[in-house]
């Protein structure tokens, strides 16, 4: 898992039919000092996170599909959590 | 599988309902000699492993395994605290 941050919403109203009702948000992994690192991301949303939350994000596509709760549904990348503290001892 | 070291603990409340009652832990891979390699990362732990442990952590869709029959949306998993490991 990715600790991310959500960056925006995607509206896409033609898209596979597993997809249907499927919440898609934008989102940057990050850093565990919170900077950005790689490329942005979308990723399916199952646990009402929000634009400017940091998230934890499963890719991988048996992970997301069960997140989603579909078999066989064509995505990678899910948002399992949202993060409410980062405990990092260095 | 990979080493790995215990650096942290994520607190997250509003998460996936099969995700209740684990822990999540912030891991650095390790290379053989144990130095840090690659981009930490989250795990699911599978056996009590806690901050500043060494483990090993296997990745993939293979990560929710050691919780069958339940299947927690997980690509990462703790499976293994380390004692101690040699190379020659």
């Amino acid at each position: 898992m990715q600790i991310c941050r959500v960056v925006g919403t995607v509206v896409a109203t033609q898209k596979n039919r597993k997809l249907e009702g499927a919440k898609l948000l934008l989102v940057q992994p990050l850093t565990l000092d919170g900077q950005p690192r790689g490329a942005t991301l979308l990723a399916i949303d199952s646990v009402g996170a929000g634009v400017g939350e940091q998230v934890l994000v499963v890719i991988e596509g048996k992970a997301a599909g069960q997140a989603l709760g579909r078999k066989a549904a064509a995505v990678d990348a899910a948002i399992i959590g949202i993060v409410d503290a980062l405990e990092v001892d260095r | 599988m990979q080493l790995a070291r215990v650096l942290g603990e994520v607190v997250s409340t509003m998460k996936d309902g099969q995700l209740t009652g684990f822990k999540l832990l912030v891991l650095q891979p390790l290379t053989a000699a144990g130095d840090p390699a690659g981009r930490t990362l989250v795990a699911l732990d599978s056996v009590g492993a806690g901050v500043g442990e060494n483990v090993f952590f296997v990745r993939g869709r293979e990560a929710a395994f050691p919780f069958y029959p339940a299947e927690p949306p997980t690509d990462a998993s703790v499976i293994g605290i380390v004692d101690h490991w040699d190379t020659e």
